[in-house]
């Protein structure tokens, strides 16, 4: 720039921006032209690191492929949409088979590393050209390999979102198992939401069944702590506001002792050892007796 | 407005028809203190099935009705509470411990039924 001075700054920018344009297609002829051999150096590479060993080295290949066809595309055209859709589509595959972030982004920053070397190797003879070129390659790569890595992370999110989703309304079935006999199982860590969102679940259930009795079953709690105590204690009591009574069932040992030494008030509470015991505590009071069918068939 | 309360055999209904201001709640305390003695009821149901919301002082009121006429050889059974105001009244410490409760009208019925079973053979 420095030969023509009468030159502006916005012709020099408008230039600048030219030469970056022509120097991006001289660049993205020389990786269609190497495609074969970048790819298979990449390909190579990824399996070298011991990156995505939970796909086979035909798969790497075949992603690898589309990848690098698809990155030089983002580096013609300069837009990302493409590249972008890619990115979830390719996470949408490899992420149920465990597929890592890390991995993920160590595969498109190795063929930054793969492209820039061959960049290096054809262009060590004329230094500026090379630094000329690396100007216009460099912030691409560095977009390209966001776009991914963030597609990725994204895609990864969408999922954990969905499956916390189900889990929330797979986690409190409220049971009917008589006439007026609620079961409530309660599998897995019990947090403030879930337990609030338990107890809404509960009251509801008693309302339109028209309970009178509610076991609560907490074997698969694995830790309680007294906020989780209290929330208990509170769906108990708003349970027999309704006018039913609740049965509290599966306390494991080291549930027993925290609730001892954090000293949460259970006294309002019934508890029984297990499930079973709950039920038939239950029956009693329901008025039920289960006998054997034998005994009953013997008087007729 | 005023809550009208029905004699139904032994028993006094009290239904709360809309929300209630400080000044109903205290002329249904009283209501429910002078007619338990006139009609010799032997229990008072309150039902608070359109009862969207209850403050403390509602609460408070039947508890004291509850304690009322306990003092006047009476039972109550509260029925009626809807789910929100009874996990809201929990979490407000006002569980109305020792009182019964029951789902509906019926059910409270039911219970005062059975407690009369329980009652007639043994005769108290």
């Amino acid at each position: 720039m420095k030969t023509k001075p009468m030159s502006s700054p916005a012709q020099d920018y408008r230039m600048a921006r030219e030469d970056t344009a022509g120097l991006l297609r001289e660049l993205v002829a020389h990786l269609r032209q190497n495609r074969t051999q970048l790819r298979e150096e990449w390909a190579r590479r990824i399996t070298q690191a011991q990156l995505l060993t939970a796909m086979t080295e035909e798969e790497i290949f075949a992603e690898a492929t589309s990848v690098y066809d698809n990155y030089v595309e983002a580096l013609e055209t300069g837009t990302f949409e493409a590249l972008q859709a890619y990115a979830r589509n390719l996470s949408e595959r490899i992420i149920p088979r465990g597929v890592e972030t890390h991995e993920v982004v160590g595969i498109v920053l190795l063929l930054r590393d793969v492209l820039a070397r061959s960049l290096f190797a054809k262009y060590k003879d004329d230094f500026d050209k090379l630094n000329r070129i690396l100007d216009a390659y460099e912030p691409a790569a560095n977009r390209i390999a966001n776009t991914v890595a963030v597609g990725f992370v994204q895609e990864r999110e969408r999922v954990i979102r969905q499956q916390q989703e189900a889990i929330r309304e797979l986690s409190t079935p409220v049971l009917q198992v008589r006439d007026r006999l609620l079961i409530l199982p309660i599998i897995g860590v019990i947090d403030p939401q879930r337990a609030r969102q338990l107890t809404e679940q509960l009251l509801r259930a008693i309302r339109t069944n028209r309970a009178k009795v509610v076991v609560i079953d907490i074997t698969g709690v694995a830790a309680m702590d007294s906020n989780v105590a209290n929330h208990l204690v509170q769906t108990v009591e708003a349970s027999r506001l309704l006018g039913a009574t609740v049965i509290v069932t599966g306390l494991s040992p080291e549930i027993a002792q925290t609730l001892v030494t954090i000293g949460v008030d259970l006294s309002e509470m019934t508890t029984v050892g297990d499930l079973q015991g709950g039920l038939e505590q239950a029956e009693r009071l329901l008025g039920y007796k289960v006998v054997p069918i034998e005994e009953t068939a013997q008087p007729a | 407005m005023e809550v009208p309360i029905l004699k139904q055999g032994e028993y006094l209904i009290a239904s709360v028809q809309s929300a209630l201001t400080d000044a109903d709640l205290m002329h249904l305390r009283e209501a429910i203190a002078e007619k338990v003695g006139r009609y010799r009821s032997r229990a008072v149901i309150v039902d608070v099935t359109a009862l969207d919301v209850m403050d403390s002082f509602a609460v408070r009121t039947l508890r004291d009705i509850a304690h009322m006429t306990k003092l006047r050889g009476a039972e109550t059974v509260i029925v009626g509470i809807q789910p929100e105001v009874a996990f809201a009244m929990v979490q407000l410490g006002l569980a109305l411990k020792g009182i019964a409760t029951a789902l509906d009208l019926e059910e409270g019925l039911a219970y005062l039924d059975s407690r009369s079973k329980e009652r007639v053979p043994g005769g108290r």
